[in-house]
């Protein structure tokens, strides 16, 4: 893909970082979703999920990727360099993204929590006017179906069995943060009016509430109505700090190397 | 620049795309997995069109060396340009029957066909409508979705109950 191809090689400075604010946030999101997901490889609790959880990481890394690439071009980077070569605060993942991975049930919760919502993203994404993005939101949904499937069935086995309590208390205690996948934007305006983002973050917010409220609501009881905060992308925690230690060391082995 | 017609020089970019395999599963070409998008000459380079089967493939990398060095070894243009694109994306459907059948020869359940109409959401009641692969070994369609995640990105697992068999299915997407 070429900057030509996706027609933004002539944007003005504004409209260009307002697109590479957005495009951030997705890719972190689903970078650090997959790195979290990649923690069970060897240890979930059966090997179906074993496979089933290292190849949604890979999934999402790869997703993770791509949209790296589209932010490289537009700002002149390198897709490697902006994935592992920044400092825990100029991450700009949802809140959602902070905690370590959990138990079996609250990586299940914290899955449902952030699938649908990225469900959600990019059916919006899907048609944005960035063509290059568009397109590869259109891609993304199809490969995140399985993911949503996955997500759904495990949702229903917990609310059905032992987990079902477990599952309960993680969906309470991740429900705030939850929130923050919809945290509004400094550009948001800019990219609603421009269309790169077709639907505001509050419109594509109250969707998923309606959505997974039906759904959580007899399992882990009432789910307090919350507006998504301003900081809801900057908060950072020290599990994420632990985890950005992870997948930094490779890269902060030696400069510049290639593998 | 423009160039010249050269009668034949597509055709034979096509045949020799024809004869590389899919990293992941070398019984099918490239060609028959789809995911050649186009093939046009500009200014003296010929330009593949790469469409991923998945985002995340980690197989692009080679498919993009493979083609680059197979056709350059042509001498039909200065250099290849392999452009990776989501437009339009990649979908099962585009597997052609030939591929299909050699996934089958394989070992391998070629994807039911996608529903028609756009890729939609998809909730619990979901799950049951999921399609039957039919058992690449004895041909049963009594089979069962064990995970629809497998050994690569593209794989899903299942097992017959007719010939007691696990195999494979490569995804509808």
């Amino acid at each position: 893909m070429t900057a030509a191809s996706s027609g933004v090689a002539a944007l003005d400075p504004a409209a260009r970082d307002a697109l590479a604010e957005l495009l951030l946030s997705v890719a972190d999101d689903e970078f650090v979703i997959g790195f979290w997901d990649s923690e069970w490889t060897g240890i979930a609790p059966m090997l179906e999920e074993d496979v089933a959880t290292s190849s949604i990481a890979q999934d999402e890394i790869g997703h993770a990727r791509a949209l790296y690439e589209l932010l490289a071009e537009l700002t002149e980077d390198d897709a490697d360099r902006i994935a592992f070569g920044r400092e825990v605060a100029d991450y700009r993942h949802a809140a959602l993204l902070n905690h370590a991975r959990g138990d079996w049930a609250f990586s299940v919760a914290r899955r449902y929590l952030y699938e649908t919502a990225d469900a959600v993203r990019l059916t919006a994404l899907a048609s944005s006017a960035h063509d290059g993005l568009a397109a590869l939101a259109g891609k993304m949904r199809r490969e995140e179906t399985y993911h949503m499937l996955h997500a759904d069935a495990w949702v229903r086995r917990l609310a059905d069995g032992d987990g079902r309590d477990r599952f309960a208390a993680a969906v309470v205690a991740l429900w705030a943060d939850a929130q923050e996948v919809f945290a509004p934007l400094e550009s948001g305006d800019r990219l609603v009016r421009d269309r790169w983002l077709p639907q505001p973050m509050t419109e594509l917010h109250a969707a998923w509430v309606a959505r997974v409220r039906p759904i959580l609501e007899p399992i882990a009881g009432d789910l307090q109505a919350l507006e998504p905060r301003t900081d809801g992308r900057r908060r950072r925690t020290d599990d994420f700090s632990w985890l950005h230690g992870e997948f930094t060391r490779v890269s902060g082995s030696e400069a510049g190397a290639l593998w | 620049m423009v160039i010249e017609a050269r009668p034949g020089r597509e055709e034979r970019v096509w045949a020799e795309l024809a004869q590389i395999p899919d990293p992941e599963i070398p019984a099918i070409s490239v060609v028959d997995l789809g995911v050649i998008g186009g093939v046009t000459f500009e200014d003296d380079q010929i330009h593949v069109k790469l469409l991923p089967t998945f985002v995340g493939c980690p197989a692009i990398d080679v498919m993009r060396h493979d083609i680059t060095e197979r056709l350059g070894a042509l001498d039909l243009a200065d250099s290849v340009v392999v452009d990776v694109t989501f437009d339009p994306p990649w979908t099962s459907d585009r597997i052609s029957d030939h591929g299909r059948e050699r996934l089958r020869l394989s070992g391998f359940a070629p994807p039911a066909p996608m529903p028609p109409g756009p890729v939609g959401l998809i909730g619990i009641d979901d799950l049951a409508t999921m399609p039957v692969a039919e058992c690449p070994y004895c041909g049963s369609s009594d089979t069962t979705l064990d995970n629809p995640f497998g050994p690569t990105l593209c794989r899903a697992i299942y097992h017959c109950s007719a010939c007691r068999q696990p195999f494979e299915q490569f995804k509808r997407v």
